[in-house]
């Protein structure tokens, strides 16, 4: 196959600076950036939409917005955060970014693929946002779109929601497969599997998800689109349809959405977490078998989201079982990071902040989880608060807490200037008071009986609703202290050097930030990624 | 496959989708392509697991007449079991360097998933009951309509990939990669043609 020179695409043809960003580049570290970059645009709106939320409901009465345009909104705020910011940012930005150091690569194994699945999301995401102004007609069914609700409601918001989805799953699925080739392809010679930095692990395990379980979304969304253009009947019961199979078609995939959400959050904790608290990863062996058996449970419980959708006994003992089981390989990588930090010289920046708050949010969030398996406890909670408490717990306090400290963490490599620590404290304080004050009351909400999705409820749930909203707005103003950071940094932040905080992973053996093909001579052969404390050989 | 020379001078400029990287061999492109198979056999997977629930849990409308004519669907399923034997023969072809007769195969294997498309058609028209029917009617239309798009999409590879063995063409004895990615992929379409002529036609 032949190829036109290299230089037309990355060479002095290609914009410099910081219009390179928009332009379509092919190089893997632009590409990473892009993620991140238009990843956190999405994060403002969808952020911007649970303001709306939460001030709706800081009042028992629908008085802010209508109750249409509340179901509108709720749809949008959880679609933009699922598809739009959290999966292209802890997959995309970061693998992109930093899978290819960590195997000994100059770029992804497809490095076009690579492109395509960024440039998907951009246009994906306008056509979402733009749903929303179809008038009286935006997608109202939630981000589950459960048939009959989503056959009833108004079809053209539906059918461009659908669209989208299938735009991000597409961008998804080639993700993907350049990262499994990546890893299992691609490494530098003489690196072995078992020498991985954890991240890679992570990523190869949320990529095996992402290409067994988004496939099954596609389908059943190009089916539920069929239902509302053709009046077909798969999920339609006036038609002699089946709900129930769209519950479990779409839970299949939506299930394994939350592992490749949490998993490559649990690979960046594992790489922040060594290196400044100076100490080698606790359990490496142990650490990368939890991965892969978090990967294997998390295909087979999909039902417990079901166990309200008349679902037979056997099935929820099964699947109360399956699920519960998926704490025992979460528990292990648990009790590791705390061994790793276990008399470390821990330095409290605002990285090891973030992740320090991730173990915290995530054990409450996972023990909730296990609560939730259990089919009693589901049958009282379920579409309560207690299931919306639930999951912030996991997808905000999981994985967003790691998005914020990862950013501290590598920021340094993506810019070679350092963040304020300062402005960066102001803003884990604020992000973390704001967290638990917004969604810890969701808790009781739900215990007490306060239905999600709702746009009005009982006045006696205002005190808890109003200490969530102030939370939310807490919250949003936490985003100020980052914005503000990243800008003044970016013009007069303190030069970082090639490796400020010491670390041994190969990124931080180039220059800050690295050149095109990352390093100027061969690749260094990292085999002790975590190191710490040990005599340490790098092999240039 | 091509021989699978060890990774070797990672040193080598890599940006486009030629595998410097990996001493020159299109080994890890297949490997991709592979995993997108894999990829979209879940999808089918999705369909045929909804497929048989629906079987399972919703009986078929009294009094209409479901059943599915077997000839038409046997000769096409034949059809495209001979398609996959000439693909692979187009491939031998190639690989020895008979780039004429790899060609000549490329167009028989064209032609037998035309025909089986043809055979599809008339199955269609022929059948009682359309799309919005039924649940089963509505699910046998999905599964046969996303699968004859797979072929539809095969057959233009076949013919586009015939076009490259042509003097000066971007298949050669040597490279090939084109070729055998499209042979993967059509032996993947044949795989899942008989699953779902399995529980389709004969369950």
């Amino acid at each position: 196959m032949t190829l036109a020179n290299p230089s037309d695409f990355n060479g002095s043809l290609q914009p410099q600076g910081w219009l390179k960003y928009f332009s379509f580049s092919l190089d893997h570290k632009v590409i990473g950036l892009q993620y991140l970059v238009c990843g956190f645009i999405f994060y403002l709106i969808g952020g911007a939409l649970a303001g709306v939320i939460r001030t709706e409901l800081a009042s028992p009465i629908s008085d802010f917005v209508s109750r249409e345009t509340y179901n509108e909104v709720l749809t949008l705020h959880g679609t933009v955060m699922i598809f739009l910011w959290i999966v292209p940012v802890v997959n995309g930005a970061f693998g992109n970014y930093l899978i290819p150091f960590y195997v000994g690569a100059r770029d992804m194994a497809f490095p076009r693929l690579n492109a395509v699945a960024f440039w998907l999301i951009p246009p994906a995401g306008i056509l979402l946002i733009s749903s929303y102004f179809i008038a009286g007609a935006a997608a109202q069914s939630g981000w589950t779109a459960y048939p009959p609700l989503s056959l009833t409601t108004p079809a053209a918001g539906q059918v461009v929601w659908i669209l989208s989805v299938l735009l991000l799953g597409g961008s998804s699925i080639f993700g993907g497969i350049n990262f499994i080739a990546t890893v299992l392809k691609l490494r530098r010679p003489g690196l072995k599997l078992m020498q991985l930095p954890m991240y890679c692990w992570a990523m190869l395990g949320t990529s095996i998800l992402v290409v067994l379980s988004t496939p099954v979304l596609a389908g059943t969304l190009i089916l539920l689109s069929f239902d509302i253009i053709a009046h077909t009947g798969f999920f339609n019961p006036a038609l002699g349809g089946n709900v129930v199979v769209y519950q479990h078609l779409f839970w299949f995939y939506s299930h394994p959405a939350v592992y490749i959400m949490v998993l490559p959050a649990f690979g960046l904790v594992s790489e922040i977490l060594p290196v400044h608290a100076r100490k080698p990863l606790f359990g490496y062996t142990t650490m990368v078998y939890s991965i892969m058996a978090i990967v294997f449970l998390g295909l087979i419980v999909w039902a417990h989201h079901m166990f309200t959708s008349g679902t037979p006994p056997w099935m929820r003992l099964f699947f109360t079982i399956a699920t519960s089981f998926i704490a025992v390989p979460t528990g292990i990588k648990f009790f590791n990071w705390l061994a790793t930090l276990w008399g470390g010289k821990i330095a409290l920046n605002s990285a090891m902040l973030f992740s320090c708050a991730f173990i915290v949010n995530f054990v409450f969030g996972g023990i909730t989880g296990v609560a939730l398996a259990q089919v009693p406890f589901d049958i009282h909670v379920h579409d309560t608060y207690f299931v919306v408490g639930h999951f912030h717990y996991i997808v905000y306090g999981g994985t967003v807490f790691v998005i914020f400290g990862s950013l501290y963490h590598w920021y340094p490599k993506f810019t070679g200037r350092m963040l304020n620590e300062d402005l960066g404290r102001l803003h884990f304080l604020l992000t973390f008071i704001g967290f638990n004050l917004c969604f810890a009351p969701q808790h009781w909400l739900g215990l007490n009986g306060m239905p999600r999705r709702v746009a009005e409820y009982d006045p006696a749930f205002t005190t808890l609703n109003q200490i969530s909203s102030v939370g939310a707005l807490l919250m949003a103003i936490s985003t100020l202290p980052l914005l503000i950071n990243v800008v003044l940094t970016a013009i007069n932040g303190k030069v970082a050097g090639d490796n400020p905080w010491n670390a041994l992973t190969p990124e931080w053996l180039t220059s800050s930030p690295p050149p095109v093909e990352n390093w100027l001579g061969e690749a260094p052969l990292v085999t002790e990624p975590y190191g710490y404390g040990q005599k340490q050989e790098v092999t240039p | 496959m091509t021989s699978t020379a060890p990774l070797q001078d990672t040193s080598t400029s890599l940006h486009g989708d030629t595998p410097v990287v990996a001493g020159g061999h299109g080994d890890f492109r297949l490997f991709g392509l592979a995993t997108f198979l894999v990829a979209d056999g879940m999808t089918f997977a999705g369909f045929f697991a909804a497929y048989l629930t629906f079987r399972a849990v919703n009986p078929l409308p009294e009094g209409g007449n479901y059943e599915l004519e077997l000839l038409l669907p046997t000769i096409n399923t034949v059809v495209l079991i001979i398609s996959s034997f000439t693909f692979h023969r187009a491939g031998k072809e190639c690989r020895g360097g008979n780039l004429g007769a790899s060609r000549l195969w490329l167009a028989i294997t064209a032609a037998l998933g035309a025909a089986f498309l043809a055979g599809q058609m008339v199955e269609y028209f022929s059948l009682p009951f359309s799309l919005t029917d039924n649940l089963f009617a509505s699910t046998f239309y999905a599964l046969t309509g996303f699968h004859g798009l797979h072929v539809t999409l095969g057959v233009i590879c076949i013919t586009i990939v015939a076009l490259q063995t042509r003097a000066g063409g971007r298949i050669s004895a040597s490279d090939h990669f084109g070729l055998e990615a499209a042979e993967l992929y059509w032996h993947f379409v044949d795989g899942i043609w008989v699953v779902l002529y399995g529980i389709l036609y004969l369950l």
